[in-house]
């Protein structure tokens, strides 16, 4: 597959709308004028490439200074690939989190909860040579938010990838299954698209779990594909 | 068939994962690699619809020239500080092909591409900065796109050099009157 094919457009439904009125932030940061759409050159279909000697990996968020975090710890494992199934090797993953308590080790958090000494909440691992990677966390907790009246976000860790190209940019949540939170999350539910939306919530998984030691999730991640498929117009 | 993950907000946390430094794309010996190219400092404040700075945002720049080495990563992230201010220290660019040209002459004129992620925005908006004054901002394919009155939107200025770097400003605005225009791609 040559590395100048354009990457495909995403599928409709698929990606969260800019003008989210229910997510009051959305209302004054939306453009009004429609995107102009461009092909993609070299911009677009390089990127930057991070390596683990100059960056150093992070796949253990749970070890502070003084000890161990506090929470319930947990592995998130998972697997990139593009949209036609091919892994994305080698590639940069940034995590980022609440602690066990709701609380963000940031300064701009007023949330009234506690912070936790050994937990700073920030992680940067890279995918293998089949696109597999884990981390080893904490549980984040939920926390309050403005949004509306008595708005609490769901339990989620933030990712941030990069993929093959600058076109390829990801940034996104991980939620957990059966938070009874989803349902009233509008970030969640600004994905239109009810299986692309579910998508973001993460897997119990026994096969991550380990004895006496962590609970497992997976969470898959695919980023866009090259070229347009055959059947396509 | 898969489709892509999707987007979700960055956050007003997302500097948890920050490195300051990385502003700088000629903090790791891009002088010597490319002593030809002029180091430039791109700054500029990013507005919302009401017109206010907003102090929160991420803003990433990629570019595709001078080639990412060790010693010049062509990717930069700064944060907006307290009164919405980018800023990024780099290298300028020089002309690359445009899209779909290979084996052809079609030039695009020196450029950096923009990704703003910020609480507010379920998706990065992308962008572009082109420089005042250079030809082939003319003959541009992508400049060309836009209605001419929304052009000056992606154009820095020039302000002058400063500490052994040229200056440029370009202001970016979300939503409203000028709002700056935003690529798909
Ligand atoms: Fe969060």
């Amino acid at each position: 597959m040559s590395e100048t094919l354009p990457f495909r457009p995403y599928a409709p439904g698929s990606q969260p709308a800019l003008d989210t009125p229910a997510y009051v932030g959305t209302r004054l940061r939306h453009p009004k004028q429609a995107p102009v759409k461009i092909a993609q050159s070299i911009t677009e279909l390089s990127g930057p490439r991070f390596s683990p000697t100059a960056f150093a990996p992070l796949a253990d968020m749970t070890r502070g200074a003084q000890g161990a975090a506090i929470g319930e710890r947990i592995i998130i494992a998972g697997r990139i690939t593009d949209e036609d199934g091919r892994p994305v090797p080698h590639s940069m993953i940034e995590i980022w989190q609440a602690n066990a308590a709701g609380r963000y080790d940031h300064p701009n958090d007023s949330h009234d909860a506690p912070l936790d000494p050994n937990f700073h909440g920030a992680g940067r691992v890279f995918s293998d040579a089949e696109g597999n990677w884990q981390v080893l966390t904490i549980k984040p907790g939920a926390y309050p938010w403005p949004n509306h009246v008595n708005a609490w976000r769901p339990n989620h860790v933030h990712f941030s990838l990069f993929g093959p190209a600058f076109a390829t940019r990801l940034v996104t949540q991980m939620y957990f299954p059966g938070d009874p939170l989803l349902e009233y999350d509008p970030v969640f539910n600004g994905i239109p698209d009810a299986a692309a939306r579910n998508r973001l919530i993460a897997a119990f998984d026994p096969q991550i779990t380990r004895p006496d030691f962590a609970l497992g999730y997976r969470f898959d991640i695919v980023l866009r594909g090259r070229g347009a498929t055959p059947m396509e117009a | 068939m898969p489709i892509a993950t999707a987007s979700q907000t960055i956050g007003p946390y997302w500097h948890l994962l920050e490195d300051e430094s990385w502003a700088d794309l000629t903090r790791l010996g891009a002088a010597a690699a490319h002593p030809d190219r002029r180091p430039i400092v791109l700054s500029g404040v990013l507005r919302d619809g009401a017109g206010d700075p907003f102090p929160d945002a991420c803003v990433e720049l990629w570019q595709a020239d001078p080639p990412a080495s060790d010693a010049f990563p062509g990717f930069g992230r700064s944060r907006t500080d307290r009164d919405g201010r980018y800023r990024f220290r780099t290298l300028m660019p020089q002309p690359v092909p445009a899209a779909g040209a290979p084996g052809t002459n079609a030039l695009q004129a020196p450029h950096l591409a923009l990704a703003i992620l910020s609480r507010g925005l379920m998706h990065a908006l992308h962008t572009r900065v082109y420089f005042a004054g250079q030809a082939l901002n003319e003959a541009d394919p992508v400049l060309s796109a836009i209605a001419p009155a929304r052009r000056g939107t992606l154009i820095a200025t020039p302000l002058g050099a400063h500490d052994g770097a040229d200056g440029w400003q370009l202001d970016l605005r979300l939503q409203g009157g000028d709002e700056t225009v935003f690529l798909e791609f």
